[in-house]
């Protein structure tokens, strides 16, 4: 049964320390650890005048309080910026704490370090920070406009420019493609800020052992790996005397692979420093001004398309707000112009970004990373052409589709990895059919025509999506199978409730023919595997999976060849089951994998029984010949590397039926249908519990969460009673169903799944209410008090109104 | 997010509160707002009065001429109490809005009408009722009326070293029904807007009185009396109907809210009407015999 | 500032007395979680909105970043680290680890003390009155998809055990 593990849906690993209260999250450990607190700005930009620690200096219990002043060499430098790219001319990065210049409120400006937390706020609390009051930048068009500057350095608040483009088969560029059309629409698109809100906030625990000089970490990370290089760096100790441990970590959805966050600094400098175990659990007010935001742009369309709705010509400009600084580089707003696309072949795309400064919170990848408003420009456009040509919406997508036969697919641009955008497989047309079935697309107009004859107003709507999924530059994999049989398995990469504890282990088991049962999985812990990227752009079971399934077959063939040894037979005619090697179609000749484990391992001392049979005088072997062959290792252990030329492409589509109530303007969705291509399914359960968690961030982008800043910088909703996270209440049921596509890029046939129910419910739920009530939707999200509003302006403005004429 | 240091008590009987407070400090009840405050360092009391400890104070009294909830009585113990629905329905309609049903069991009736939230459902129950407040501190005792109990946003009649022992609310008479309607972004949330609505019927069932009073429109909870729109052109319509929207649209031409991150005064005023309506409708429907 | 006054805190925590020392500041979350040990309570936002402090006081679920220790000093708490008998999942628990209802486990805990305290008060709630029942906790990862499941899984489990006969 081992064998087939592959594709299960079997239950979680992880789950009974979960459900017990045995997980140990970040602020889980550490109990007797220093507690940090931080001043932070109160201003989004200001110039700091002076810094008065006195009245702090008697609480009881204080430890340390550090100023910028107080960070020594590489500690006290701009933190790294970690993403470089040509484009990116004006790249900004903040100190740890801050110096002189405030950017952004929140920003970190003094440390306090305390025997508790409560203590460490009491400090914080009367430490007086005097500040020249700047005046701030604060919107997508005010940074654009550039009546003022974040940086005094960077003109026109322009951190990245980028321009990419393809030209139609007569060579003409999108514009000129735009002109050519027979039909043009021009419009605007705006959607606001959000952000990942992992329930756990960001933590740093650090643990300095003065006897060998090393430090320990503990980070509430999406990459240990690169946390361990950026600490050691910072504070010049080797590689080697550095280990970061990822514990359980309670969400990340992005915000977490930023690193190092200030803190990922400050914490182990202090740890080092006093010589003391020191704790920083981040609280959800800090959370919500100095993590990070994403979402926010404002996108301009030009659109040439013919009679059948086909895109001659496509040109999109779009503003993107990064914040305050670009320590991630401009990911996003590359993958927003790249991903555009979707399922869709315009003859001619020309995108052009401009990445701006504001002094607001930082911009990197959440869920989706950029491709929520690339779908949200691209499927909106789609429904402006339905609209303005009377073509059923399904019809002008299915018109505008990669075929089935034209892949891979080059679509002519360069991806957020720097390859080029070549889609490997997929069959767009078949999902199109699968989601209008699993919505009721056909029927529909007779579900609205009996909704209204009950005074309820109905409407539908449907959004496509490709996904690059599972970008390099690679992940490893070890994994090694111990005398008693058990086999450890380790990757590099995080875990922030995606299941990898059981999902690595089903493709350990099916690999090596050993019971699940046998199988433990480590990651995110340095001590065990150093070399990793990270965990984001859904690429953690594409690279980590494929990347221990190559370590798996290296360990089977050592096996292999030892078993074949004790068996006196030819390693190609054995395989294995249940953990024994066997002969194929004969289990009396076997030898369990705990036994070849002793094999390959040759002793001079023997520790129990099992190790007897590997001293120097229980094994047989040729006198002539060392103990470990030329060219082998002891043990029976395989590591190995996945690195992919680059992303496999995922794919999917959405729909929803909405209901607006006609007085009140509130918004709800009847039933929400997902068609999801993710490639093979490793295990089906988890891939649907990414999906619906994906979905619920999605429907809480398009009508609930969004980040309000008021002209001053100041985050009007920082708290749980403002920033609108759904509950159970108002996330609709999700339908879902499966295509697979495998991907030829990858041995195990793989795509990523984390991050696609996201993507494309935005452009979904504005289509379904645009639907309903017959007025064009364009900036989301949309509270009900929005849609009030869009039907007034409406009501004054005939130009709102859908021309759409219904049956 | 710890609250800051406090002295803080923990008095067994009324005396020994009265006794407490007379020295100043706060009374912290179920602790749903004040806490949430304290968290943030919001607010910073010198000294804490725990009434948590009181038992006297964890009553539920119901009587023909009303419901009397002690200041320890928790929102989820009077929502469940088949009496109280019976004699005051309005109740357990306004504290289903009241939050989530956790909350609930910490969260008390008395501290929600105190705490005087313009958000908060209890005090336009209150209001609309023309129920009263229980005060009593080292110097004495005194009742205050629903009237000039709501003072401004977040403030209440209370003097310093007053803790509000109990709060009534007047019985249902018959023939009379109520109704609580809002809109809240979220379940549980605070409202955008909420209607607590009371249609009293005459022997004809025919609207004899309207009222409604409002939660986040104005600083205190706004009652108005819609009882000339609300019995302007019911000729011809079956007992206890109405067209309600007159008086919708009369009270949201009275309603003066203001805006926020949440939703415009234009929406707000809007939704007063709306909502104006359908909760007369309903208070209407659940005045007539056999609804209650 | 001097050291601050502390108190003795006493109460029975999944049955267990248990007693500390803490200044009347310190929340019943913090209490629970650094003084006592038990990190299975976690805390989202200690502003009472997300229900991952959520623990059983006296039976019934509250919030544990919105209540005093020092108010609970005499009180009977259950965590979830009190929910599972004799090493055995609790049928919530289990219905959790059958239907997914978790992904990364931080919003957990509220929910199993809330759900237990549901089904014991309504072992067979109504869809409606599933979701009124986990109305104040936030999930960020399941979409809530499988924590609905779970809970009609856990009323079936409880309702299966109530009919096996008790040895
Ligand atoms: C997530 C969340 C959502 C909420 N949603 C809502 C909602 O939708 N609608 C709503 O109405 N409420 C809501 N609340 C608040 C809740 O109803 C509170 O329970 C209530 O407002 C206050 O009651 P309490 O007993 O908890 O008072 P406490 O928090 O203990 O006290 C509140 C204030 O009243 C004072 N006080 C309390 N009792 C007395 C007394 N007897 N005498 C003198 N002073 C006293 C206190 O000193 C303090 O200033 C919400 C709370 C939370 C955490
Ligand atoms: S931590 Fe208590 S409700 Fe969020
Ligand atoms: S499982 Fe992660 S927040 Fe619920």
């Amino acid at each position: 049964m081992s064998t087939s593990m592959f594709g299960e849906p079997i239950a979680r690993r992880e789950d009974p320390r979960l459900l017990t209260g045995q997980g140990r999250y970040l602020d889980d450990l550490g109990r007797d650890a220093l507690a940090v607190a931080f001043v932070r700005s109160p201003h989004a930009h200001a110039r700091i005048t002076g810094i008065d620690v006195d009245a702090a200096l008697d609480v009881d219990g204080l430890v340390a309080v550090y100023t910028w002043e107080d960070l020594p060499g590489p500690v006290g430098e701009p933190l790294p910026l970690l993403i470089p790219h040509p484009a990116l001319t004006h790249g900004r990065t903040g100190y740890p704490l801050a110096r002189d210049i405030v950017r952004y409120a929140g920003e970190p400006v003094v440390m306090v370090v305390a025997r508790d937390r409560y203590l460490a706020e009491d400090a914080a609390e009367r430490i007086r920070v005097e500040y020249e009051v700047l005046p701030p930048v604060v919107g997508i068009e005010n940074a654009a406009a550039a009546g003022r500057l974040v940086h005094d350095d960077v003109p026109g608040n322009v951190g990245a420019h980028l321009v990419q483009q393809t030209r139609d088969a007569a060579g003409r560029d999108a514009p000129a493609a735009v002109e050519a059309a027979p039909h043009r629409l021009e419009f605007r698109l705006d959607i606001e800020r959000s952000a990942a809100m992992p329930l756990e906030g960001r933590g740093v625990y650090a643990r300095w052992d003065a006897d060998d000089g090393s430090l320990r970490v503990y980070s509430s990370t999406q990459t240990s790996t690169s946390v361990r290089m950026a600490v050691a760096a910072r504070l010049g100790l080797p590689k080697t005397k550095v280990e970061v441990i990822a514990p359980d970590v309670g969400g990340g959805f992005g915000v977490k692979i930023v690193h190092p966050w200030p803190e990922e600094v400050l914490v182990p400098w202090a740890a080092r420093l006093l010589g003391r175990e020191v704790k920083w659990t981040e609280d959800r007010r800090e959370h919500f001004v100095s993590a990070a935001h994403e979402r926010g742009q404002v996108q301009f369309v030009r659109v040439g398309f013919d009679d059948d709705g086909r895109i001659r010509g496509l040109d999109v400009r779009i503003l993107h707000d990064h914040g305050a600084y670009t320590p991630y580089g401009i990911i996003v707003p590359i993958i927003t112009s790249t991903q555009l696309l979707g399922p869709y072949k315009p003859d001619a795309y020309r995108v052009e970004f401009t990445s701006l400064y504001t002094n607001t919170v930082i911009v990197t990848p959440y869920r989706g990373a950029g491709r929520p408003q690339g779908v949200f420009c691209m499927e909106r456009t789609m429904d402006r052409i339905a609209a303005h040509l009377g073509l059923d919406r399904a019809d002008v997508r299915a018109a505008n589709f990669i075929a089935p036969g034209e892949f891979p697919y080059d679509q002519g641009l360069t991806f957020q990895d720097g390859r080029p955008l070549i889609y490997d497989s997929g069959d767009y047309p078949r999902m199109l059919d699968m989601i209008k079935e699993l919505v009721g697309w056909d029927g529909f107009e007779r579900e609205r025509a009996a909704a209204a004859r009950r005074g309820r107003r109905i409407g539908i709507g449907l959004g496509c999506y490709v996904e690059g999924t599972g970008v390099g530059p690679y992940e490893g994999g070890h994994v090694e199978v111990d005398s008693g049989g058990r086999v450890h398995v380790s990757t590099g990469l995080t875990s922030q409730g995606q299941g990898h504890e059981t999902v690595f282990a089903q493709i350990a088991a099916a690999e090596l023919g050993v019971p699940i049962e046998d199988v433990t999985v480590t990651t995110g812990d340095t001590r065990r595997f150093g070399y990793a990227v990270g965990t984001f752009a859904s690429r953690a079971a594409v690279l980590s999976g494929n990347a221990i399934a190559l370590a798996c077959r290296r360990l089977r063939d050592k096996a292999l060849r030892i078993a074949g040894e004790a068996l006196e037979a030819d390693p190609r005619d054995l395989e294995i089951t249940d953990g024994t090697v066997h002969v194929r179609g004969d289990t009396t000749a076997c030898i369990p994998l705990r036994t070849v484990a002793v094999l390959a391992n040759p002793l001079r001392y023997a520790f129990d029984d099992e190790a007897q049979r590997a001293t120097q005088f229980a094994t047989g072997g040729s006198p002539d010949e060392p103990p470990v062959a030329e060219g082998q290792e002891p043990g029976l252990e395989g590591r190995d590397y996945y690195s992919p030329v680059r992303s496999t492409f995922a794919a999917g589509m959405h729909a929803a039926v909405v209901e607006t109530d006609p007085d009140t303007a509130e918004i709800r969705i009847l039933r929400y249908a997902v068609v999801h291509d993710c490639g093979r399914l490793i295990n089906p359960r988890i891939v649907e519990g990414q999906i619906h968690g994906g979905v619920a961030q999605g429907v809480a982008g398009a009508l609930y969460e969004r980040m309000v800043y008021d002209e001053a910088g100041q985050l009007l909703n920082a708290s749980f009673m403002d920033f609108l996270m759904p509950y159970a209440t108002e996330i609709p049921h999700v339908a879902t169903d499966h295509l697979q596509t495998p991907s030829p890029l990858n041995p195990l046939g793989i795509k990523g799944a984390g991050e696609a129910g996201v993507i494309p419910v935005s452009a979904v739920i504005a289509a379904a209410v645009e639907d309903a009530e017959g007025i064009r939707v364009d900036a989301m999200p949309l509270s009900p008090d929005g849609l009030f509003r869009l039907r007034r302006r409406a009501a004054a403005d005939p130009g709102l109104r859908l021309p759409r004429v219904r049956v | 997010m710890k609250p800051p240091p406090f002295d803080y008590e923990a008095p067994r009987t009324l005396g020994e509160t009265l006794d407490a407070l007379a020295g100043g400090g706060k009374v912290l009840a179920g602790g749903q707002s004040l806490i949430p405050l304290l968290n943030m360092r919001l607010a910073a009391p010198d000294r804490l009065v725990d009434v948590n400890g009181v038992a006297e104070l964890d009553t539920l009294e119901v009587t023909a001429a009303g419901v009397r909830v002690g200041a320890l009585a928790r929102h989820a113990r009077v929502e469940r109490s088949g009496e109280a629905a019976a004699v005051q329905p309005l109740l357990r309609q306004a504290l289903r809005h009241v939050a989530h049903p956790v909350i609930r069991n910490r969260g008390t009736v008395v501290g929600s009408l105190v705490h005087a939230d313009p958000a908060a459902e209890l005090p336009a129950v209150l209001a609309l009722l023309g129920g009263t407040v229980e005060a009593a501190s080292s110097g004495g005792r005194r009742t205050i009326e629903a009237a000039g109990f709501f003072t401004g946003p977040l403030e209440c009649a209370l003097a310093p070293g007053e803790l509000a022992v109990s709060a009534f609310f007047p019985a249902l008479p018959p023939q009379t029904g109520t109704a609580f309607a809002e809109v809240a972004r979220r379940h549980g949330d605070y409202a955008l807007v909420g209607v607590a609505a009371l249609v009293a019927l005459d022997d004809d069932l025919r609207v004899r009185a309207a009222r409604a009073a409002y939660l986040s429109v104005a600083d205190t909870p706004l009652v108005l009396d819609l009882t000339e729109p609300a019995t302007r052109g019911q000729a011809g319509r079956p007992p206890g109907a109405a067209d309600w929207s007159l008086a919708g649209a009369d009270a949201a031409g009275r309603v003066r809210p203001d805006g926020d991150i949440h939703a415009g005064a234009d929406y707000r005023r809007h939704l007063a009407g709306v909502l104006t309506e359908r909760a007369l409708a309903e208070a209407a429907r659940n005045a007539l015999p056999g609804e209650r | 500032m001097n050291g601050e006054r502390t108190h003795r805190i006493a109460m029975t925590v999944n049955g267990t007395y248990r007693e500390a020392a803490a200044p009347a500041r310190r929340l019943l979350s913090d209490f629970l979680r650094h003084d006592l040990g038990l990190t299975g309570t976690h805390v989202g936002c200690e502003h009472g909105v997300c229900g991952c402090c959520t623990v059983l006081l006296d039976g019934e679920p509250v919030r544990s970043c919105l209540m005093l220790a020092v108010t609970a000093d005499g009180h009977e708490i259950t965590t979830v680290e009190g929910l599972a008998t004799g090493g055995e999942l609790s049928p919530v628990q289990r219905a959790f680890q059958e239907c997914h209802g978790l992904q990364c486990g931080f919003c957990t805990p509220g929910f199993l003390c809330t759900v237990t305290a549901l089904l014991r008060d309504n072992p067979r709630p109504t869809e409606e009155e599933v979701l009124e029942g986990i109305s104040g906790n936030l999930c960020r990862c399941t979409g809530y998809q499988n924590i609905v499941k779970s809970v009609h899984r856990a009323a079936d489990l409880i309702a299966e055990a109530g009919r096996e006969p008790t040895l």
